[in-house]
């Protein structure tokens, strides 16, 4: 369970992190850039054929499923602040509008941390307690 | 296409079930957030007073008791049904 709720956990790639000697590591630039080259190909770059080993595999599907949470946790978070920034549409959004919608973002997702930690002490309880 | 050993195998399926259990854990996180940023949060300000983190907190645990509760209403109900 995560402990400290990273919500952008974004996997380092086994590049960055010094493993794997350069047999994937074609796109040179790190971090976002080169995970979404990794999502775009599914292959990895220069050619080179897929190492079928549990932890390409893995890193892949990370990377897949941290995009995904990041989706659904801005379609949420846009949801929750307009909601509660705008009141009546105006043309376009205005001074009080825009710092609303900042506040919020980062109060999301504070709240979003608490709800975490909140769930993860509850389901260890639970368990202490089978 | 190449093929994974057995032990591979058995390991990728070990790392996909943790992965799907801590994906499960964000969606629940995600659905609490739908209900419970209603309830406890009101104007967004520079932080989150304690006032608001603590209905946050109670707000999860009512919410998984109120499963509970239900699912264990249920389960009476439906079995007096079948008598």
């Amino acid at each position: 369970m995560t402990r400290n709720s990273n919500l952008f956990a974004f996997p380092k790639s086994r590049c960055q992190e010094g493993l794997d000697s350069g047999k994937h590591c074609g796109v040179k630039s790190g971090g976002l850039p080169e995970f979404f080259a990794l999502l775009e190909n599914g292959t990895m770059s220069h050619g080179e054929r897929l190492r079928l080993d549990p932890g390409v595999i893995m890193e892949q599907m990370k990377v897949q499923i941290a995009v995904a949470n990041a989706q659904e946790l801005l379609q949420r978070m846009t949801d929750k602040c307009f909601r509660k920034c705008i009141g009546k549409p105006g043309g376009s959004l205005n001074n009080s509008e825009q710092k609303c919608i900042a506040m919020c973002m980062d109060r999301y997702m504070d709240a979003w941390n608490t709800v975490s930690r909140a769930y993860n002490s509850r389901l260890q309880r639970e368990r202490a307690n089978m | 296409m190449a093929e994974l050993g057995e032990a591979d195998e058995a390991e990728l399926q070990r790392l996909v079930a943790a992965e799907q259990q801590k994906a499960q854990f964000t969606a629940q996180v995600h659905h609490f957030m739908e209900l419970c940023w209603d309830k406890c949060v009101e104007k967004p300000g520079y932080r989150l007073d304690s006032r608001t983190e603590n209905s946050l907190s109670s707000c999860v645990d009512c919410f998984i008791d109120t499963t509970l509760a239900i699912t264990g209403r249920f389960a009476q109900i439906v079995q007096k049904g079948g008598q």
